[in-house]
């Protein structure tokens, strides 16, 4: 992959600029997309966008909108860069991953435009640690051109109902069936395993659904290696929204409540492994 | 040669095995000096351990209830024993709630320190665990190998950061690169560096604190005319480092490092009744 070779850190005047009272607002976000070692940073006036993508049919991206920073500015209209996620998030946590009640890891962030690394500002008891990271050519990115106009069937889901089934997947299985239809079983996982399929069922009328809006029989298989990663996602989340399109690509969508209670989003891309349409299941 | 020792009290069980836990985490093989005031564990600096020795004293009367050793002869009453500090390790997880733990070395097909734990037991006769644990016994004409280290002729002595920080920090590092760099002043300041092609990452520390050392002759102290900004740094292997800052169980009532520049980092950890030094060279 191109690596441009980095300018010192110093000259330019910033393009971006972030402050955090606590990095764990960004760092456990970015865990929940961290599947791949490297990911697109994508920020505007509107906020931060973590993209990350493997074997060219999944998509992960972690929203952080500007308001949750304490300052958040953006020179240009766009910052774009690629950078090795694993290392942003080593030095995100360089302070550990579990903090006492009431510590925090103070976070300001710098970018200088094209061709800069980026600088890490961190601190916690007085303690400083300072970060460059460098960064890369930002690498083209999917686009599942998922809108809602194009939306099949959708349900929203309360997280917790989800977790132990994604916990508990069969790993054994290539892949992960998703059944959603206005007719029984409603919405289905299932999982063809070396120890047999297993089906796991949500009614429609279940305490869980908070919504269901599913127009038609769709039954799509999904690589489960691929889809695995978004477990992350789902343990960090309130609320999960499960939607496809008429090709079967799926789209989850995942809220997430931050310490401070304020709302992020993550959300898994996920073209499907072959395209079962059936009437019967 | 003859060694017997038991402790009965329950706290000094439990801090005697954090100890040997200790020193397991940084050595696969060491030598046990035993000597009639103290036990002394020690790695010396060969090639095999990448540089690094360690030398950790403690006094026995702050742990064993009873405690009789005979060396070889009479003017060199001391017993070296090498031994896998893991085996001893392994052996007192057994005696967590133990009444009494013995230990005596013995020789019945190979000499072996014998470790008998006796647990308690709801009848009247007590449960005993016995671990025999192979020890080689290493000979008067080698004891000259496992000399105590002298303090080195630091650039600049301070005192350790908080260890979990620490540890978190070099923990992060390691992640990032194989080596890490210390430096410190005599202003109290330290930084950790790593630099690779992807990454820096500095760490800097400050208010730490420069130990008072006595000049006095045979003494080591940093040159007096210092310029008290300077840094002395080494470069060492990350690992050895996170080694030494994984395997403390408990907080030492000091902990602080002698760097001479470009030559080796000495660092003394100091219990109440155990001290550890551990030295770890620069790397080429």
């Amino acid at each position: 992959m191109p690596f441009s070779t980095q300018l010192p850190a110093s000259g330019e005047p910033y393009v971006l600029v972030v402050s955090l009272d606590n990095a764990r607002h960004l760092s456990s976000l970015l865990r929940a997309v961290h599947f791949q070692d490297h990911a697109t940073c994508f920020a505007t006036a509107n906020g931060l966008r973590v993209t990350v993508e493997d074997a060219k049919c999944i998509q992960a991206n972690a929203f952080i909108q500007a308001e949750i920073f304490q300052e958040f500015t953006v020179e240009e209209e766009s910052v774009t860069f690629r950078i090795n996620l694993s290392v942003l998030l080593d030095c995100l946590t360089i302070f550990g991953t579990s903090s006492l009640p009431g510590t925090s890891t103070a976070l300001r962030m710098c970018y200088r435009g094209y061709g800069y690394p980026l600088m890490l500002f961190l601190e916690e008891g007085g303690v400083v640690t300072v970060c460059k990271i460098n960064t890369q050519e930002p690498d083209e990115l999917l686009d599942f051109d998922f809108c809602s106009t194009k939306v099949v069937n959708k349900i929203i889901l309360q997280s917790e109902g989800l977790r132990e089934a994604f916990a508990e997947l069969d790993m054994t299985s290539e892949v992960l069936q998703i059944t959603m239809s206005p007719d029984k079983p409603y919405f289905r996982l299932s999982t063809f395993g070396n120890a047999g399929s297993a089906h796991l069922d949500y009614p429609k009328d279940s305490d869980l659904m908070e919504a269901f809006h599913c127009n038609q029989t769709q039954t799509n298989r999904y690589k489960i290696s691929l889809l695995k990663p978004s477990t992350k996602a789902l343990a960090l989340s309130c609320k999960v929204s499960i939607r496809t399109d008429a090709q079967g690509f799926l789209s989850l969508q995942y809220m997430i409540r931050n310490e401070d209670g304020q709302i992020c989003f993550v959300e898994y891309y996920c073209c499907p492994d072959e395209d079962i349409t059936e009437a019967e299941l | 040669m003859r060694f017997r020792a038991k402790i009965v009290d329950l706290a000094c069980l439990n801090h005697f095995s954090r100890v040997i836990n200790t020193i397991a985490k940084l050595a696969k093989t060491c030598t046990l000096r035993l000597t009639v005031s103290k036990l002394y564990f020690i790695l010396s600096d060969k090639v095999a351990n990448g540089g690094v020795s360690m030398w950790c004293e403690l006094c026995q009367g702050n742990f064993f209830d009873e405690y009789q050793m005979e060396g070889a002869a009479t003017e060199h009453n001391e017993i070296y024993l090498e031994l896998v500090p893991e085996n001893l390790s392994r052996a007192l997880k057994t005696a967590q709630s133990a009444k009494a733990v013995k230990m005596k070395l013995t020789n019945k097909h190979y000499p072996c320190l014998r470790v008998a734990v006796e647990l308690p037991s709801l009848s009247s006769s007590s449960r005993i665990v016995t671990h025999d644990i192979p020890v080689g016994v290493i000979p008067r004409r080698l004891w000259n190998d496992f000399r105590e280290p002298s303090v080195p002729d630091f650039d600049v002595s301070i005192y350790l950061p908080v260890l979990k920080t620490m540890k978190s920090i070099v923990e992060r590092m390691k992640n990032l690169s194989n080596s890490i760099v210390i430096e410190a002043n005599l202003s109290g300041e330290m930084n950790l560096k790593i630099e690779t092609d992807l990454v820096s990452v500095t760490t800097h520390f400050k208010d730490l604190g420069n130990p008072p050392w006595a000049s006095e002759d045979g003494c080591p102290s940093s040159a007096p005319d210092r310029d008290l900004e300077s840094m002395a740094e080494a470069r060492i292997d990350i690992r050895k480092l996170q080694q030494l800052l994984a395997g403390q169980q408990v907080n030492p009532t000091k902990a602080l490092c002698n760097i001479v520049s470009k030559r080796i980092v000495h660092f003394i950890l100091l219990h109440e009744d155990v001290s550890l030094q551990y030295f770890i060279p620069a790397l080429a």
